[in-house]
């Protein structure tokens, strides 16, 4: 059935945290190595050994620059995309033929590749670009929350995650039920002020997005913000060694760092 | 959005069919019984072989041919799946009115019924194939109020000068078919400029800023993208090779009609002008459906670093 469940009352979805996110990709990686050989098997790759190596991936990391009023230097924000498993995903209700579906119980949202025609129509309802077509399967591939493990009591407890999140060495994803508002993730959201992407097409997706924390970098990495020698017995000892040190001209002061980028000596 | 041939064929050729269909039903209405067995047999055979043709192109572009039965199932939610039980549905009254419109099985004061029965859904079947686009709320240039109108005008124009067509080919062609194929020719070329006035009104109010949710920080741009050749979403979505040349191709359409219209009325003192204005007519559609997957841009281009969508 393409029509949509009554609302669900488990959520699950994932957290995304585009602070600590550093773009490694490894989410993405371990997502395509789960899932090519799971639910959504395979995950076709095309013309791997050319230059327009080409495939079906579930999650994307995507870098954006983002010039911030008042700031000289732009900011890197390493911004992951998957499926966000919407409440009204417009994506099933499209289907004709009911392959595409949100689970009643858990709110995930599938397509059953069994019964999918590969029309496509439901990749154009999705104003997120997350749903796939693979070309050799001839049918739509979308995340699916690793459906295959987070209920797979063969894994044990600790691995019953998503791959993405499992992957991630920087704890930048997160999952959990969004629907139960004492969750650890649904926390985080409120802690972080969580966001949903294009809350204005009204697909009200689960997943969330933790904005990047104010940039730090103006008080911890600049050289006028590192601590400057207080004339004690230790810093007037270091700098009497950098000045013996340094053959020729004047000696740098202890702790001062040098931008210009040339190597002493 | 990627034009896919085969969803342009179907469009055009099935649109065309159930245009021709629709007035077939007309004339049956108004003038009963087809004038002969050979021109009302012709006439219905060249409506459904245009719908048929249509409908085997549009699985021609699925991955799974073979399951495009699954399709008739979610007639509930879904107005891709309305079409195909409507163009189903069609059939039966379609093939029903022509056998006896035409005169196979004489049963006159059956045709009016089913000329009502067959008009009404071949009209349906073109107003749920607008509606497959026009309910996509990702896409601007089709999430728009025109859209269906489009459809159905040009199925009605192209069905028309078909229509107009086979009737001088048979060698009785009443001045009443001119001018009645060209109000629909006109009513064609009002409805796509008041359709292209409108998405060219409507504001691209959805930034990367926003997509991203990013512009609470500032101006966004795209720095790095997720692959190393382009994936199936910009292929998909990110089509644009028609934008670009969007103004010629729409005064193409535009001279195409009124060359269509122009030839229509030669046909009151040329034999077989008429012909030429249907094939402007078809051409006219083809390429105005092209523009019309050509010229959408798909919100998730945003993501690919589209300013605005």
């Amino acid at each position: 059935m393409t029509s949509l469940p009554p609302p669900t009352a488990r959520k699950l979805g994932l957290v995304i945290d585009l602070d600590t996110c550093v773009g490694c990709q490894a989410c993405v990686t371990s997502c395509k190595e789960w899932n090519t050989q799971g639910y959504s098997a395979p995950l076709t790759d095309e013309h791997t050994q050319g230059a327009e190596a080409t495939g079906v991936w579930l999650n994307r990391v995507h870098g954006y620059e983002v010039r911030e009023a008042g700031q000289d230097q732009s900011r890197i924000v390493h911004f992951p995309r998957s499926c966000l498993h919407c409440e009204e995903p417009a994506c099933v209700t499209v289907c004709p033929t009911g392959a595409s579906y949100k689970r009643a119980e858990d709110g995930i949202v599938l397509v059953n590749p069994e019964t999918c025609i590969g029309c496509k129509l439901c990749s154009w309802a999705c104003p997120y670009g997350a749903r796939e077509y693979d070309q050799s399967h001839g049918v739509m591939k979308k995340c699916t929350l690793c459906v295959d493990r987070i209920y797979n009591d063969n894994l044990g407890e600790d691995d019953r995650l998503p791959a993405c999140v499992k992957a991630c060495p920087t704890s930048a994803r997160h999952f959990g039920d969004l629907g139960d508002s004492s969750s650890k993730v649904s926390q985080l959201v409120a802690e972080r002020g969580g966001y949903d992407l294009l809350p204005e097409m009204g697909y009200k997706p689960v997943n969330k997005y933790l904005p990047p924390r104010a940039r730090r970098d103006a008080t911890t990495s600049r050289a006028e913000a590192l601590p400057k020698p207080d004339g004690s017995a230790f810093d007037r000892l270091f700098q009497w060694a950098d000045k013996v040190l340094s053959p020729g001209k004047g000696s740098a002061r202890a702790n001062e760092v040098d931008h210009s980028g040339k190597l002493e000596g | 959005m990627h034009p896919a041939y085969s969803v342009i064929l179907f469009t055009t050729a099935s649109g065309a069919g159930y245009g021709l269909l629709a007035l077939l039903c007309l004339v049956g209405l108004s003038h009963g019984e087809a004038s002969t067995l050979a021109f009302g047999l012709t006439a219905m055979v060249i409506a459904l072989g245009l719908i048929t043709i249509g409908l085997l192109s549009s699985t021609f572009h699925l991955g799974h041919p073979e399951r495009a039965w699954r399709a008739l199932s979610q007639w509930r939610s879904s107005w891709l799946s309305r079409e195909g039980v409507l163009a189903v549905v069609t059939y039966v009254p379609a093939v029903l009115f022509g056998v006896v419109w035409s005169g196979l099985y004489p049963a006159l004061d059956l045709i009016k019924p089913l000329a009502v029965i067959t008009g009404v859904l071949a009209l349906l079947t073109v107003m749920s194939t607008g509606k497959i686009y026009a309910t996509l709320a990702t896409i601007r240039a089709w999430h728009n109020g025109w859209t269906v109108w489009v459809y159905l005008a040009f199925a009605l124009a192209t069905g028309a000068t078909i229509l107009a067509a086979i009737t001088s080919v048979f060698g009785n062609f009443p001045a009443f078919l001119v001018w009645f194929s060209n109000a629909w020719l006109v009513a064609a070329l009002a409805v796509i400029l008041a359709y292209w006035r409108s998405i060219d009104a409507a504001p691209r109010d959805l930034t990367i800023e926003q997509a991203t949710g990013l512009g609470r920080m500032g101006q966004v741009s795209q720095w790095e993208v997720p692959h190393t050749a382009a994936n199936y979403v910009q292929k998909e979505m990110g089509y644009a090779v028609a934008r670009k040349h969007a103004a010629k191709l729409r005064r193409l359409v535009i001279v195409a009609l009124v060359l269509a219209v122009l030839m229509m009325l030669a046909g009151l003192a040329v034999p077989f002008a008429a012909l030429l204005s249907a094939a402007l007519a078809i051409f006219a559609a083809v390429v105005q459906r092209w523009l019309f997957f050509a010229e959408a841009q798909h919100v998730s281009t945003l993501f690919y670093g589209a300013k605005a969508a």
